[in-house]
């Protein structure tokens, strides 16, 4: 399969490759995908008080595309505040990584996997409010 | 990732000096895919050369030496390919490869016996041009029977007997997988076969210069033949067919006649010459060559284990061909290391190198977890493959997993001691 430079370089040089402590409250974690399917995705934010991604991380198991695909998306929304982040859509990612067709499921899995941790981090930090409040 | 200059080392340097020369200034990649298909052997391929040129002659012309010349030839070779198999020149029928042997074998057996015998078996783990005919069958209104396999890859000879019944007109079992590089055990099936009257077509695309292979001792009435997997040209395959006891097949193709109207069509006899020639050669080389592949495969296994922990042979060890090594990396999908391995030509059961999204059935049949099918690699061991090779290739790929698992979360989880099978994945 012919791949895009652009995907070929961020499947050779991934960028933000590694794993936070996935029990720190400022950290959002993302699981997605399933082994059975051939890829899994894990996609993890740190947030600044203010809401802002201020670092993220990823490891994938899965194809050159899914693993470009997760590359790409921790670079994007490094600085971006939650709601940004959350509204990338996996339109962009294909198109930045000329995903062919058949790899058009890994940019919808990079877009879970970020929902994912934002939704994590919320749900985190909306129980830490809660305690504080009683 | 760094592109190595490389030439494939062919042992007949007679025939193209030039041709090495090019090979030397172009980068070659280094060529682990016998299964797929194998370089034509120059002893070959010189062989089929005046077949083209001078001696071009119709071999179904009867009327002048031209055709005569060529009519030899064709005899000639077709002697070749009967011997390494133990039959009778008379047997040969010449196709245009194994897909079309396995398609005359199966359809044309059912549809000349099928009145009265309507069923076949076959086995989940064929080629697919084995399994596509028999969902033709199916269609067309024929039973058939798909055995599974053991978690080794071998048929139940149990279960072949007790699926056989007075229906039964062809039992289909290849020889040796593709993939996966199993053999099946031909005699004891072609002892079945024979005792409850019922013909047994083999698919030995995979197997010919591989394994012994009898077709008296082993009681096999049909048997398909591929020349680009031995080292012969493509686009000609052979179907052996039994005289004694007669098996009869409804041609596929039909015109004038030829091949005793069970095949028309001119013969290519320049193809002919060489499947016939890379039959020869396996009748001298094969011992020797298998013995030599087969040490090479074990010295490479033993390189992968040293290495790398948590990587899995698919495929019995011990009943299986010398060139074929089935590994899954566990933890590392299959197109993903591929993609880093770009200078080693191999083939993944991973879903993403199909067009289908399905990881490989033949590992899923065998029972390999799905996610360990899509790590799966096959290392296909040839003529030509040196040890060099093999040393770069297994150092590759295990730079390449190394690299991948480090960047794999599932790879993450098994280190930390969690059970994969743990969690909930959502299947997508």
């Amino acid at each position: 399969m012919a791949y895009s430079e652009k995907l070929i370089d961020h499947y050779e040089n991934p960028r933000n490759v590694g794993s936070m402590d996935k029990n720190e409250t400022s950290v959002g974690t993302g699981l997605v995908g399933a082994p059975a399917c051939g890829d899994v995705m894990k996609l993890q934010i740190k947030v600044t008080p203010e809401g802002i991604i201020e670092d993220a991380k990823f490891k994938t198991f899965g194809c050159g595309s899914a693993i470009a695909s997760s590359s790409l998306i921790t670079e994007w929304v490094k600085g971006k505040s939650l709601d940004e982040a959350g509204s990338i859509k996996n339109s962009q990612i294909a198109e930045e990584l000329a995903l062919p067709p058949v790899k058009v499921h890994c940019s919808i899995l990079a877009e879970d996997a970020i929902k994912a941790a934002i939704s994590d981090y919320k749900t985190k930090n909306g129980a830490v409010e809660v305690d504080a409040a009683e | 990732m760094q592109r190595v200059r490389r030439r494939v080392t062919l042992p007949d340097k007679r025939v193209s000096e030039e041709a090495f020369k090019m090979n030397e200034l172009k980068a070659k990649p280094i060529y682990l895919d016998y299964q797929a298909t194998t370089p034509t052997d120059p002893r070959v391929v010189e062989a089929m050369l005046p077949y083209f040129t001078e001696k071009f002659g119709n071999p179904h012309s009867r009327n002048h030496s031209f055709g005569w010349e060529a009519e030899d030839a064709v005899e000639v070779a077709r002697g070749q390919i009967a011997k390494i198999i133990g039959a009778s020149a008379k047997e040969i029928i010449f196709t245009s490869g194994a897909t079309e042997s396995n398609n005359l074998a199966l359809k044309g057996v059912m549809k000349f016996y099928g009145k009265k015998k309507p069923h076949l078996i076959t086995v989940v783990t064929e080629h697919k041009c084995v399994l596509d005919s028999a969902r033709h069958l199916e269609q067309e209104g024929y039973k058939v029977t798909y055995l599974g396999v053991k978690d080794n890859g071998l048929i139940d000879l149990e279960e072949l007997k007790a699926a056989i019944t007075d229906e039964t007109a062809l039992v289909s079992v290849m020889g040796v997988n593709n993939e996966i590089g199993v053999i099946q055990p031909l005699k004891e099936i072609g002892e079945i076969c024979r005792e409850r009257k019922v013909f047994f077509h083999t698919d030995c695309a995979q197997a010919v210069g591989k394994i012994d292979l009898d077709v008296d001792d082993m009681k096999i009435d049909l048997m398909s033949i591929s020349g680009h997997k031995i080292y012969g040209p493509k686009g000609i395959g052979a179907l052996y067919v039994r005289r004694r006891p007669r098996v009869r097949v409804i041609a596929q193709i039909t015109g004038g006649g030829q091949e005793r109207g069970m095949r028309s069509g001119t013969l290519p006899t320049p193809l002919i010459v060489g499947l016939g020639k890379a039959c020869d050669i396996l009748s001298n080389e094969m011992a020797e060559e298998n013995a030599r592949i087969e040490e090479l495969r074990d010295y490479t296994l033993k390189r992968f284990r040293d290495r790398l922990e948590d990587i899995y042979v698919n495929g019995d060890e011990h009943e299986r061909v010398s060139g074929n090594l089935n590994i899954s990396f566990a933890y590392v999908e299959g197109e993903s290391l591929l993609m880093d391995i770009k200078n080693i030509a191999v083939s993944s059961g991973s879903a993403c190198t199909s067009a289908s999204l399905e990881p490989s059935y033949v590992l899923r049949a065998l029972g390999v977890d799905e996610e360990l099918a899509h790590t799966s690699l096959r290392i296909g061991i040839g003529r030509y493959t040196t040890k060099e090779e093999l040393d770069e290739a297994v150092d590759a790929i295990c730079t390449a997993v190394e690299r991948l698992r480090e960047m794999s979360p599932l790879w993450e989880m098994a280190q930390e001691g969690i059970d994969i099978k743990s969690i909930e994945w959502a299947e997508h």
